[in-house]
C-alpha cells in the first residue's frame, strides 16, 4: 500500500472519496450489530486515516487493535504501538504536525499519564482525534466505567464531544475529523464515550457501505504550516514563546491561548450541522423537570423520562452532544420551562453539574440538582433517578 | 520541495531583512558539496542566537547545522532547556513540544514523512540537552532506539540543568556539587552512549565539540546511517561555562581537557553500518 495509489476519485485503499455530508447524511445505510470498539473500526475505515499510534489499556484496547488491523488491511497509512500514553500522545502530535490525519484512543489512567500533551496539542493547533473510552482513575485500582477523567480535559483547549451509544460514536468520530480540520477551527478533538457501556456493548447500528471514505486531510489548508519541509518555515513555528525578554512573550502567549479557545468556539456552526445540533432534546417541551446529561447518563435519563410519563409526570431530557464548546444557548433555551434540573452523572465530582450551574448562573431560576451521581463502576438504575426526582420535587412542592 | 521554499518572491526583495535575503543568496543547501568549511564565508542557517557569550553549545550547533547533508529536507526536533532558546533562530522546520518527548515527536514526524513522501529523503534530527535526553526523556529516547526509528539523536551534554540554574542531572559526574546535590552527586554519570548501543543504535559516538571537523564528520555519518539503517546517536560534550565557573573564552580549553578524560573518544558502528559507510565513501556522498 502506498499513498501513491491515490487518484482523484479513489483513496490509497481504493475507496471512492465522498463528502462528509454524503457519508453522514446521504449514503444508503444497512443495519449491523456491533460493539463500540468494532464500530470505531468501521468509522476509521471510512476516514482515509494517515496515522494512528496505540497503547493497551482497558477498555479501549480492542478499538486500538482494530485500528491496527485497518493498517494491516491497507486502510491506515502508518500505525505502531507506542511506549506509554505520554509517548503515544507525543507521537500522535508528531504525526499530525507532519501533516497526517491522526487518531488514537485511550482510557482513564492513560489519559492522566498523557495529560501534559493535550494543551500542547491544542497550542500546536493540530486537528488530531482522541477517542476516549472513559474509565475510572486510580487509586484504588479500577477498570470500571466512570467519567471523572473528562473533568481533567475540560480546560486543555481541545474540543470535547460526547457520544451516547454505538451509533453516535460512529457518526461523531467521522464528523470529528471534518470539524477539527476546518481551517478556522483546526484544534484537536476528543470524542468521548463511557467505557464498557459503549465500547463493549453490542447494539444495532446503521452503517453506509465501506467502499466510500472521506477525502484525505489537506495539511496545506492549515492555519500553521505542516512540519514537512515543503513550505517556508516560520521563525516561531510552533515554538513556545519562552524567549524571555527577546520577544513580547507574555502578550503573545496570552493571545495564543485566547485564539485556541476562540477556535474551539468557531467550531459551533460546523458541529451544529454535522451533529444535528449541539444538544438533543426529548420528552415534554413544557416540562418543569429537566434532565441535563451526556453519554450513558442521558440514556438512563431517557428511561426515567419514560417511567415518569407512565406516572403522569412531565419531564424532558437535554442531552449535551458537545462539552467543548459548551452549548450555552441550547441549554438555556431547552431549560426555559424548568423548575428542577437534574444532572445524573457517572463520576464522584459532578463536573457536568458544575458546568450546567455555571452556564445558567443569573439566567435561570431553576434549581440545579447534581444527582443521582454514581462512580467507580456503579450502575445508574432508573429507580435511582426516579427516587431523586420524586424526593426533590415533593420537597420543593 | 527542496531549496525553492527558501526563495523570496521578487516583489518583496526590497523589504526583506538582509539575513533572509542572505539565506537565498549565500547559504548552502542541497545538491552541492556543503560542509563545515562554509562557516567562514557562507550564510549560516542559524541567525544570531540568545545563548551566553562563548557558550560551546552555540558553537556546536553551528557546526551541526553546517554539516547537515540536506538542510532543506531536514526537520529538527528539540526540547526544553538552553537549546530551546536557539531553535527559533534557525531557518529550518523545528519543533519544540514538551520537555523530554522529543524522540516520540520525532518518531511520529519521521513515520509520517516516510508515508507522505515515499520518493523523497527527509531527515529528522533530534537535538536536546542531557536532562531531556537522559533524565526526563530517557524512556522516549531508548524506546525510539528499540523501535529502530530512522532518526538521528544528538545530545548536547553539559552535565547540568543549566537553563534552570545549575542543578545536578543524570549526566553530572559523580561527586560534583551542584544545586539539588549540595553534598555532591552520589551516583555515576549515566553512560548514555553505551545505552544507545545496547538499545539498538546502529551508530553511537561520544566526543566533545573541541574539533569542528570531527563533529562535522560524525554528524554526516550519523544522518546517512539514520536514513538507511536505523537510529544513530551522538553524545556531544558542550560544557556550561557559566555553571562550572569558566570565562567566555575558556570553553574550548575545557573541551580539550575532557577529550582526554570523561569524553575520551567512544565510537560504535554496527557491522552493517560500517559496510554502508564504506559504500557512501565509494559513491562520494561521504
Amino acid at each position: 500500500m502506498s499513498i501513491k495509489n491515490m487518484t482523484k476519485e479513489k483513496n490509497w485503499s481504493g475507496q471512492t472519496m465522498v463528502s462528509t455530508d454524503y457519508l453522514l447524511f446521504e449514503a444508503p445505510r444497512e443495519k449491523h450489530f456491533m460493539t463500540g470498539s468494532e464500530v470505531l473500526k468501521e468509522a476509521m475505515k471510512r476516514c482515509t486515516v494517515d496515522a494512528s499510534v496505540s497503547y493497551p489499556i482497558t477498555p479501549q484496547s480492542e478499538a486500538a487493535h482494530l485500528i491496527g488491523e485497518l493498517w494491516a488491511e491497507g486502510y491506515v497509512g502508518t500505525y505502531f504501538r507506542g511506549e506509554n500514553e505520554f509517548g503515544v500522545m507525543s507521537e500522535v502530535a508528531g504525526c499530525a504536525m507532519a501533516g497526517a490525519r491522526t487518531v488514537t484512543t485511550t482510557s482513564g489512567p492513560g489519559t492522566l499519564r498523557a495529560m501534559e500533551n493535550f494543551p500542547m496539542w491544542s497550542g500546536t493547533r493540530i486537528p488530531c482525534q482522541l477517542v476516549l473510552m472513559a474509565r475510572g482513575i486510580n487509586s484504588p485500582l479500577t477498570i470500571q466505567p466512570d467519567n471523572l477523567e473528562v473533568s481533567f480535559l475540560l480546560e486543555t483547549g481541545c474540543m470535547i464531544w460526547y457520544a451516547e451509544n454505538v451509533q453516535e460514536l460512529f457518526d461523531m468520530s467521522i464528523a470529528a475529523f471534518t470539524v477539527a480540520e476546518m481551517p478556522d477551527v483546526h484544534v484537536p478533538i476528543i470524542t468521548a464515550v463511557d467505557g464498557f457501556f459503549v465500547s463493549h456493548t453490542r447494539e444495532s447500528v446503521m452503517l453506509p457501505a465501506d467502499d466510500i471514505a472521506l477525502f484525505p486531510y489537506n495539511p496545506y489548508k492549515a492555519p500553521l504550516p505542516p512540519i514537512d519541509s515543503e513550505m517556508p518555515p516560520g521563525r516561531f513555528l510552533r515554538d513556545p514563546f519562552v524567549m524571555k525578554s527577546n520577544y513580547i512573550s507574555y502578550a503573545t502567549h496570552a493571545s495564543w491561548q485566547w485564539e485556541v479557545r476562540s477556535a474551539v468556539d468557531r467550531s459551533r456552526p460546523y458541529a451544529k450541522h454535522f451533529l444535528n445540533g449541539l444538544a438533543h432534546v426529548t420528552g415534554d417541551q413544557d416540562a418543569e423537570i429537566v434532565f441535563v446529561a451526556c453519554g450513558t447518563a442521558s440514556h438512563q435519563a431517557k428511561e426515567a423520562n419514560r417511567e415518569l410519563t407512565k406516572m403522569g409526570i412531565k419531564s424532558k431530557v437535554v442531552k449535551l452532544r458537545t462539552i467543548r464548546p459548551f452549548p450555552h444557548a441550547e441549554l438555556l433555551e431547552a431549560t426555559k420551562s424548568a423548575k428542577y434540573i437534574f444532572v445524573p452523572e457517572f463520576n464522584i465530582v459532578g463536573w457536568l453539574e458544575k458546568e450546567v450551574t455555571q452556564s445558567l448562573y443569573g439566567k435561570s431560576e431553576a434549581k440545579v440538582i447534581g444527582r443521582p451521581r454514581v462512580a467507580g463502576g456503579m450502575s445508574m438504575p432508573v429507580e435511582a433517578i426516579l427516587k431523586e426526582v420524586l424526593e426533590n420535587v415533593e420537597k420543593g412542592a | 520541495m527542496s531549496v525553492d521554499i527558501y526563495k523570496i518572491n521578487p516583489e518583496f526583495r526590497d523589504i526583506m531583512p538582509k539575513e533572509i535575503l542572505d539565506l537565498e543568496d549565500n547559504a548552502t543547501w542541497d545538491g552541492e558539496k556543503r560542509g563545515i568549511n562554509d562557516l567562514t564565508d557562507k550564510k549560516e542557517i542559524l541567525e544570531e542566537h540568545s545563548l551566553c557569550a562563548g557558550c560551546p553549545e552555540a558553537a556546536a550547533l553551528r557546526y551541526i547545522l553546517a554539516s547537515l547533508p540536506t538542510p532543506s529536507e531536514t526537520v529538527i526536533v528539540n526540547s526544553t532547556g538552553c537549546t530551546s532558546l536557539m531553535f527559533p533562530h534557525i531557518a529550518l522546520h523545528t519543533v519544540h513540544s514538551l520537555f523530554g518527548n522529543q524522540n516520540a515527536v520525532a518518531s511520529g514526524i519521521k513515520r509520517v514523512l516516510d508515508w507522505r513522501f515515499p520518493d523523497k529523503t527527509k531527515d529528522v534530527v533530534v537535538l536536546a540537552g542531557d536532562g531531556a535526553t537522559i533524565d526526563i526523556g530517557l524512556d522516549y529516547t531508548l524506546q525510539s532506539f528499540f523501535r529502530q526509528e530512522k532518526i538521528t539523536t544528538i545530545c548536547f551534554d553539559n552535565e547540568v540543568y543549566a537553563n534552570t540554574g545549575g542543578q545536578e542531572s543524570g549526566s553530572t559526574p559523580k561527586g560534583q556539587v551542584f544545586k539539588m546535590a549540595p553534598k555532591g552527586k552520589v551516583f555515576d554519570k549515566v553512560p548514555m552512549w553505551e545505552l544507545a548501543v545496547t538499545s539498538g543504535c546502529q551508530y553511537s559516538v561520544k566526543l566533545t565539540a573541541s574539533a569542528p571537523k570531527s563533529v562535522a564528520k560524525v554528524v554526516r555519518e550519523a544522518i546517512l546511517i539514520a536514513r538507511e539503517m536505523g537510529p544513530s546517536y551522538i553524545h556531544l560534550y558542550t560544557p556550561c561555562i557559566l555553571e562550572i565557573g569558566l570565562d567566555a573564552n575558556e570553553g574550548l580549553w575545557e573541551m580539550k581537557e575532557q577529550d582526554k578524560d570523561r569524553f575520551v573518544s567512544f565510537k560504535y558502528v554496527s557491522p552493517e553500518a560500517e559496510e554502508y559507510l564504506k559504500n557512501c565513501k565509494k559513491e562520494g556522498i561521504l
